[in-house]
């Protein structure tokens, strides 16, 4: 479903440059939900916005059900960290989620039952007339999530979508996104720093190294398939992939590119 | 600022000298109403080697700077008292909210009554318009002070005085600054209206002189004076500002950013 | 405290000042009588007279048009100009610096200008209103339109807002708090310019009658004009306020909620 193959990306700027990502070889399949973690600056969002088509790679390419992508493709829908800022401040909540579906060009009838339909699966049916800056901030993630499968995407970008939420929320957002991936199987490919909240949530969980970025481990998670905030967390095979990639983000962090000695095999 | 960026901007520039300068040597615009930009900047040369300009200069930049200070040293003190005073701001709000918009220059026959062409003419019209610029400033910063901040000033039993230099002042700077910002370069259009309008001595009557007289290339001349002046009085304040609060954050956020 | 004395109290904070400082104007008049400044009471008397009778039609009128349609102008011209200036970084770095140097003309100095190429018709008027009116409309549109926010600018991006659409649903909107305080400042500029360019060179509108006044030493009359004036002033701030409060509610409502 979306490939991407030895994407490089050179920041060049006031006589600086940085190089981002070095080669990122990646494969997300049909219906998967992979997590990418690594430690602070390694260029996760880089990646994330190269993969959206918001960012022009230097070398290398992504390619969405076979197209490359050179642009925001059609069918992909991102869902980024800083909610307060991607809502449409002016627009209501319904309006919000409804903008994209009329770029769309939806038929009327069929928009309005996709917006009560989305705003209903985050718990938000009632809400549709409230300006985005009259809720909390857990609720204004939850229309932004609305709005992304309202628009029906065939891959869901998101860029640490629970990091700037309070713990008990954060918890409540990754069961309704469990929830809804389950029931839509949408491909969602999400970028996050939270080691915990990676294995909690993937099936699929991506070590990337620390910048100039490469992957540094791909790894399947086999735990069950419903998960739980209590009895995930406290399955002894949580603590070990936790540990796990615990330790490749630190060996990234003081050897980048060498996979930790010691830890056991996955 | 980059480095590219003042390129750019010195190309825009020479692009609006050159069409300047082009319209009407090809004849697109009568010189009548358009001379050439090189004409306008050599009659602006021989215009600056006067004796009566700078005098003219001199005038207007007096009554520019003793019209804002009057009117920001009153503004000042009229907002800290109505601050200090319990009761006082919602008592002003309506008669501050009708006076604010009353266009200055509708003061201008009476100024003429009451000064004739004179500086007074001048400074009433100068004084009450810069003046409101800086009361809403005043008034929006001392209101800004926080509220837990006010506290803690009281419970340390710091005196009037004390909390209104320690506390008041400090928080109101930024606001008294934008106010000043403001109020510096509406006091110049002002002055200027003052002496095209009333003819009270200044660069202002020297265009209107110059227009009479049809002078047509003097009139542009003067005219880019009185720019190139509104930029260095936009410059002089801004730089005031910064440096007078390079302590406070949205100074250094702006320096950082 | 019962309703009846909150909306005392009310009436007491919005009207209290303002009464007692015309009760102190007209005091005083009567203690003082000078020439030059009447009692409140003659100006009031002598307004309907001058102002509700044919000068309603022959100079008020005219006036207000000459203002909203230069004012009209400068905000179209502005924002169309702003928005494509704001939406090119080389653009906007090429005419910074000029613009920078028109905006610094003190705009009552082009009354004289405007008036050597465009005569002394309606035409020039508006011209002159609009070409002073127009900088901050124009500067502050490019700045509104510059710091679209980031995030929301790729959001727009991946939902596939486009073009027009983009511009409308996206850029516009977001710039408008920028956009309307533009507005604000040109909306004083242009009560200034209109009526400076009807003292300079007219035979007709509030700023020639009040000038007119002044020179035949109808004190009362010209007094009543300043006050129409003010008046003007006043009521096109209100009608702008309430304008501000329908387009950038959710601006309002959104700073207070994050303060």
């Amino acid at each position: 479903m979306l490939e991407i193959t030895g994407l490089r990306k050179v920041y060049e700027g006031r006589g600086r440059v940085v190089e981002a990502l070095r080669g990122i070889d990646l494969t997300v399949e049909r219906g998967e939900l992979v997590c990418v973690v690594g430690p602070s600056g390694c260029g996760k969002t880089t990646l994330l916005k190269c993969v959206a088509g918001l960012l022009a790679p230097t070398a290398g390419q992504v390619r969405l059900a076979g197209r490359v992508v050179d642009g925001p493709p059609p069918g992909m829908a991102v869902v980024f960290q800083e909610y307060g800022r991607s809502l449409f401040p002016w627009l209501t909540v319904s309006q919000n989620v409804e903008l994209p579906l009329r770029e769309k060009r939806v038929p009327g009838p069929r928009r309005t039952a996709l917006v009560q339909q989305a705003l209903a699966a985050v718990g938000l049916a009632d809400a549709g007339s409230a300006h985005p800056w009259q809720l909390s901030g857990g609720m204004q993630q939850r229309v932004a999530i609305a709005r992304a499968v309202a628009y029906e995407p065939q891959v869901l970008l998101m860029d640490e979508p629970f990091a700037a939420v309070d713990a008990q929320t954060r918890a409540d957002l990754e069961d309704l996104l469990l929830g809804l991936w389950h029931r839509l199987g949408i491909t969602t490919m999400l970028v996050t720093h939270d080691i915990d909240e990676a294995v909690y949530l993937a099936r699929r969980v991506v070590v990337l190294s620390a910048a100039p970025t490469v992957v540094q481990e791909d790894l399947h998670v086999d735990l069950p398939h419903d998960r739980d905030q209590i009895i995930t967390r406290s399955d002894p095979r949580f603590a070990e992939l936790r540990a796990h990639v615990y330790g490749h983000i630190r060996a990234a962090k003081t050897d980048p590119g060498r996979p930790p000695a010691g830890t056991m095999k996955a | 600022m980059t480095g590219r960026d003042a390129a750019y901007g010195a190309a825009g520039l020479a692009v609006l000298f050159g069409v300047a300068e082009a319209v009407p040597r090809l004849g697109l615009v009568s010189r009548d109403f358009l001379p050439p930009a090189s004409e306008i900047l050599r009659t602006l040369g021989h215009e600056l080697t006067t004796r009566q300009l700078w005098s003219a200069l001199g005038d207007t930049m007096s009554a520019w700077a003793l019209g804002l200070a009057i009117a920001f040293v009153l503004a000042v003190a009229l907002g800290t008292l109505i601050d200090a005073v319990p009761g006082a701001r919602a008592a002003t709000a309506s008669t501050v909210e009708f006076l604010r918009p009353i266009p200055s220059v509708a003061l201008i026959p009476l100024a003429t009554l009451l000064f004739g062409a004179d500086l007074g003419s001048s400074l009433l019209l100068i004084v009450y318009a810069a003046f409101w610029q800086v009361l809403i400033q005043v008034l929006y910063g001392v209101a800004d002070v926080d509220p837990v901040a006010r506290e803690t000033a009281r419970s340390y039993r710091l005196g009037h005085w004390t909390t209104l230099r320690r506390l008041v002042w400090p928080t109101a700077l930024p606001y008294v600054m934008t106010g000043l910002r403001l109020a510096a370069s509406v006091a110049f259009i002002l002055a200027v209206t003052a002496e095209l309008v009333i003819g009270s001595p200044g660069l202002g009557l020297r265009i209107q002189l110059a227009q009479s007289g049809g002078a047509v290339a003097t009139v542009y001349a003067l005219i880019t004076l009185a720019g190139i002046i509104g930029v260095v009085v936009n410059l002089a304040v801004r730089s005031l500002e910064r440096r007078l609060l390079a302590w406070h954050p949205s100074v250094r956020g702006e320096a950082a950013a | 405290m019962s309703r009846a004395a909150r909306l005392m109290l009310g009436a007491l904070r919005v009207l209290g000042l303002p009464v007692l400082l015309v009760a102190g104007w007209w005091a005083w008049s009567v203690w003082r009588p000078s020439f030059y400044v009447p009692s409140p009471q003659r100006i009031a008397a002598v307004f309907g007279d001058v102002w509700l009778t044919a000068r309603l039609g022959d100079d008020v009128l005219p006036s207000l048009v000459r203002l909203l349609a230069g004012y009209v102008l400068a905000a179209l011209l502005g924002v169309a100009l702003g928005t494509a200036i704001g939406l090119s970084g080389r653009l906007r770095a090429a005419t910074e610096p000029a613009l920078e140097f028109f905006r610094a003309i003190p705009p009552p100095v082009l009354v004289p200008l405007i008036m050597l190429v465009a005569g002394l018709d309606t035409a020039m008027k508006v011209l002159v209103i609009a070409s002073g009116a127009i900088w901050p409309v124009l500067l502050n549109t490019i700045e509104g339109v510059r710091a679209v926010d980031e995030v929301l600018s790729d959001t727009a991006r991946v939902y596939g807002l486009r073009g027009p659409a983009r511009l409308r649903r996206l850029v516009l909107p977001a710039a408008s708090p920028q956009i309307m305080a533009g507005l604000r400042q040109a909306l004083s500029i242009a009560i200034i310019l209109m009526v400076i360019a009807e003292m300079f060179a007219s035979t007709s509108g509030i700023g020639h009658t009040v000038v007119l006044f002044q020179r035949q030493f109808q004190i009362p009359e010209m007094w009543s004009g300043i006050v129409l004036l003010g008046l003007v002033g006043f009521l096109l701030s209100l009608a702008f306020r309430a304008l501000e409060r329908r387009v950038l509610h959710w601006h309002w409502h959104q700073r207070e909620t994050h303060a």
